[in-house]
């Protein structure tokens, strides 16, 4: 069965100027969408209380949130988790409170206090379980490691790519790489889901897998150098990308699959995960094809760049 | 296809059985039980087996068996709602003499547990638990050693007999002042020959006196913090384990906070008082002239000294200066004296405790000395319907001996019998918090979360795995097939491999576990497409397969150790979900590489490799 006829030509290059821009566009997009909107920060990342409060009747989130306001707990996050009768409310911890009092002691008054509002309009009101905190430092280490293994993953990437391929290869890639990052970034933004530990673990899970997309048509890039004598650059890459397009989009499309069955099925645990991942999935198909390599022909990767690499790797030069 | 040598078939067989087996024990599901530990002098026996037998009955808690162990008996039951009754029930009827302990007990049969084959241990999110994230305050670690070397320096200048104006805390150290800079080089030479552990600068104060800055230098600080913290983690795991929890985890988290889960635990407050309570011991010198069933009459006590009780109520009367403190205890072990025989308590002290300790007997030989045992457990009251937040402080004094001679880092308490020698090093031991610790994350998993999450999980690993091997069966037909028999082999390897090395299995895990299978289902579409593409270029079929693979090697590899290097990012910058999902990766990429090249590799010859068949056509 082949869904895709073998014989495939079409002129990705040619559209090289359309695609690019569009990628810029959506670059621009998505960086104003985490500067402007921002992340929605989950328990994780911010520090604070999160209460559990299950009620014996439907509860609307929205009558929830108007008795806390009434309280005068403004800013408080208010879900609802699994049906219609039990809400999840995040809290911030106080910014100024005593340095003599455990986070433990102030989310414990917290929920006391979010109960007591609730319990005004609904006296069947109970907390679900003891409430959940994560202190504001720990956030902040979260989001320091996180970038931090953005920035060793990146690095470890460019070295290696440079040691097999060649320097433009690594920058091509590593471009590639952050615009896809920062699309998927861009995308939780703008519809604003939570940004939680496990969207963070997708996000770094997207980071390896575009770049194992790109790896493969630069591959082909570079077989495609070395086999033929005359050709225009352009037409190599162009063939590199349709002589790959079928296992691009064949790949993805599993991929896809398994992670689609993960979001349906796989319980609110690991949501985040999979639709994450199928918008990274998304993004860095895209970006294989149009947006990787017109980057390639922009640095000006020509097939000398690739010889000399041949005859340093023996190991290479026997391959046809 | 002769060209695909045998012992590599031999190989892959070896894995394929190897890892069938290792991945079996996960299959059995841990049973709910409850663990009977015996403390001190009481037996596990036959008799023991009975009362627990009866115990259950009276209560009407069905049990499936108790079957005694090595030190321990296992009460299994056949869900977690009767567990945590049976727990509830025993923990009374037997008190204080045995820990309860909830349990998970392995239903894996004996054969695989001989060859070492294991379940993957579940994480907290998976079976349930209290979780909680401490943080050690460094800056109680710093403050404690400068009071340290405050005392320590003004011991040095009075034994040296330099004369100071005042010695005081400043910066990261001590600050020492003078009245002349030759004192002061004094000074300098004799701190130097106590410790190297301080950088000693010489500055001058704005009222003219000469000052000295000890400050401690920021390795040895470091060491200390460490220090710190990995007597902090001894010490909790000592109290985790009074409260009887089967599997606890207990560790270091990053530079200063340490992780606590308690699978199966589900009462947060329970947990936080057993973590809660500080303990910590003090030595003190007796003052020989008070009578101390006076002092307890009278209540006239000298301001200089302290009444304290000993268990009986006995009272003692003992100075308030400390000799040494609980954190300055290395170890102590309960024995028995060489040559008289008789039961005794061995102590060791570190360096500067030692130090004190030799100077304070040198002047005491003949006089008594008593250690104070010093416990606060927080307390929760109900003042007019408001909660309060007190702690209740209990000072008992453990043991008031004799000193019979000089001693310093090592010295023997004796005098006692064999229990109380038992008990006195127990209570050493379990001794002091090195540092104060604050509870900065807390979360309850329920149980039946965790168990929704697992049949979750594994419902849309499931789903997800045959919706991928039916549509890959379908458009690669045969080496769809064969891709297919090597994915379910790399999820059972990867599997085996978890269980073998103790990897916790996770949700985060399951994530990593699905996004290795989509690294070799890349490799397998690789290597089909580019079987396919060499059959257009119009190879003969064996040749195309042979072409097929050699071509796809190197993207392959390239594919793999480009997302290897993501992977292994993840461990190195990560903590906790994010490192058990790049650990999960990184071990199921390694997989993928055999699985796709070799593997499938294998099988495809096995299929085509008839010496007597002639290729026409391939199912590709």
């Amino acid at each position: 069965m082949e869904i895709f006829p073998h014989n495939l030509n079409i002129n990705f290059l040619g559209m090289r100027k359309v695609s690019i821009v569009i990628s810029t566009l959506l670059v621009l997009v998505s960086i104003w969408a985490i500067m402007v909107k921002g992340l929605n920060y989950g328990l994780d990342f911010t520090g604070g209380v999160l209460i559990q409060v299950n009620y014996e009747r439907p509860i609307d989130v929205g009558d929830v949130r108007t008795a806390l306001t009434k309280a005068g707990l403004d800013h408080a996050v208010v879900q609802s988790v699994g049906g219609t009768r039990s809400i999840s409310i995040r809290l911030q911890l106080p910014k100024n409170r005593d340095r003599h009092v455990s986070p433990d002691q102030v989310a414990g008054a917290m929920s006391k206090k979010v109960l007591t509002a609730l319990q005004a309009g609904h006296p069947g009101a109970k907390l679900a379980q003891a409430p959940d905190f994560v202190g504001p430092e720990v956030g902040q280490q979260l989001k320091q490691s996180g970038i931090y293994a953005v920035i060793v993953v990146i690095i470890g990437i460019v070295v290696y790519l440079w040691a097999r391929f060649e320097k433009r290869f690594a920058f091509a890639a590593v471009a590639s790489e952050i615009h896809d990052t920062v699309i998927t970034l861009g995308i939780i933004a703008l519809v604003q889901r939570e940004f939680d530990m496990t969207v963070l673990a997708s996000i770094l899970a997207v980071v390896g897998y575009s770049i194992n997309d790109k790896v493969v048509v630069f591959d082909r890039v570079r077989e495609l150098f070395r086999l033929t004598r005359k050709a225009k650059t352009q037409d190599i890459l162009n063939r590199a990308i349709n002589n790959t397009l079928s296992r691009t989009i064949i790949t993805s499309g599993f991929t896809a699959l398994a992670m689609a069955s993960l979001w349906l099925f796989g319980g609110s645990a690991v949501h985040g995960f999979a639709i994450t991942m199928l918008i990274g999935i998304l993004v860095g198909t895209l970006s294989s094809i149009f947006f990787a390599s017109p980057l390639l022909l922009w640095f000006g990767v020509s097939k000398n760049d690739l010889m000399p690499v041949t005859r340093e790797n023996p190991e290479l030069a026997r391959r046809p | 296809m002769t060209d695909f040598p045998r012992w590599r078939y031999w190989l892959v067989g070896i894995v394929m059985v190897l890892g069938l087996v290792y991945a079996t024990p996960n299959v059995y599901r841990p049973q709910p039980a409850v663990q009977i530990s015996a403390n001190r002098e009481a037996k596990i026996d036959a008799a023991l087996q009975k009362q627990v037998a009866a115990d259950l009955t009276k209560a009407h808690i069905p049990f499936q068996d108790i079957a005694i162990g090595k030190d321990r008996m296992l009460v299994r039951f056949a869900n977690t709602q009767v567990q945590l009754q049976g727990s509830d029930t025993l923990r009374l009827a037997l008190g204080d003499d045995y820990t309860v302990a909830l349990n998970l007990a392995t239903t894996v049969p004996h054969w695989l547990q001989a060859i070492g084959a294991r379940a993957m241990p579940l994480g907290l999110d998976l079976q349930g638990g209290v979780h909680f994230l401490l943080s050690v305050d460094e800056n109680a670690v710093l403050k404690k050693q400068q009071q340290r070397y405050l005392d320590d320096i003004r011991s040095i200048l009075r034994q040296k007999q330099i004369p100071y104006d005042v010695v005081s805390l400043s910066g990261d150290g001590v600050q020492a002042v003078f009245k002349s800079a030759d004192d002061r080089d004094k000074a300098t030479t004799a701190i130097g020959a106590d410790t190297t552990d301080l950088n000693l600068t010489d500055a001058r104060t704005p009222g003219g006196g000469y000052a000295l800055h000890a400050d401690i230098k920021p390795d040895v600080l470091r060491t200390l913090a460490q220090a710190a913290i990995t007597q902090n983690v001894t010490t909790l795991r000592n109290r985790v384990n009074a409260l009887g929890v089967s599997e606890p985890l207990i560790q270091q988290q990053g530079q200063s906070r340490i992780v606590v889960e308690l699978p199966g635990v589900q009462d947060t407050a329970e947990a936080k008082r057993a973590l809660g309570a500080t303990a910590t011991l003090e030595y003190h010198a007796d003052d020989p002239n008070v009578n101390p069933q006076e002092a307890q009459r009278t209540g006239d006590v000298p301001p200089d000294d302290r009444l304290y009780f000993m268990k009986d109520g006995t009272p003692v009367v003992l100075k308030k200066r400390v000799i040494v403190s609980g954190d300055e205890l290395v170890d102590a072990s309960a024995g028995f004296d060489q040559q008289s025989g008789m039961p005794d308590v061995n102590v060791t002290l570190n360096s500067a405790g030692a130090r004190r300790m030799l100077d304070f007997t040198t002047e005491n030989v003949g006089k008594r000395m008593g250690v104070v045992y010093i416990e606060t457990t927080p307390v929760v009251k109900i003042v007019d319907g408001k909660e309060v937040h007190t702690s209740r402080t209990t000072e008992t004094v453990l043991n008031n001996a004799v000193i019979q001679g000089v001693f310093g880092k090592k010295f023997q308490t004796t005098g006692l019998s064999q229990q109380e020698a038992q008990n006195l090093s127990l209570m050493l031991r379990s001794g002091s918090l090195a540092a104060p610790m604050d509870i900065v994350e807390q979360s309850v998993i329920g149980p039946s979360l965790g168990q929704d999450n697992i049949k979750k999980g594994d419902r849309a690993i499931v789903l997800g795995l045959s919706l991928v091997l039916l549509a890959a069966a379908i458009y690669y037909r045969l080496f769809g097939l064969v891709a297919d028999v090597a994915l379910v082999f790399n999820l059972l390897l990867l599997v085996a491999v978890m269980s073998v090395v103790g990897v916790t299995l996770t949700m985060p895990g399951i994530a990593g576990i699905i996004l290795a299978l989509g690294m070799a289902i890349d490799a397998n579409v690789l290597i089909c497409e580019r079987i396919r593409e060499e059959l257009r270029n119009g190879s003969t079929p064996l040749a195309a397969i042979r072409a097929g693979y050699e071509h796809s090697f190197p993207v392959i590899v390239d594919a793999h150790v480009t997302h290897l290097i993501a992977s292994i990012a993840l461990i190195a910058a990560g903590a906790g979900a994010i490192k058990g999902f790049g650990v999960t990766l990184a071990i199921g990429i390694i997989i993928s590489l055999f699985t796709s090249l070799t593997m499938t590799h294998a099988i495809t010859a096995l299929i085509h490799g008839g010496r007597h068949r002639k290729l026409k056509t391939l199912w590709v």
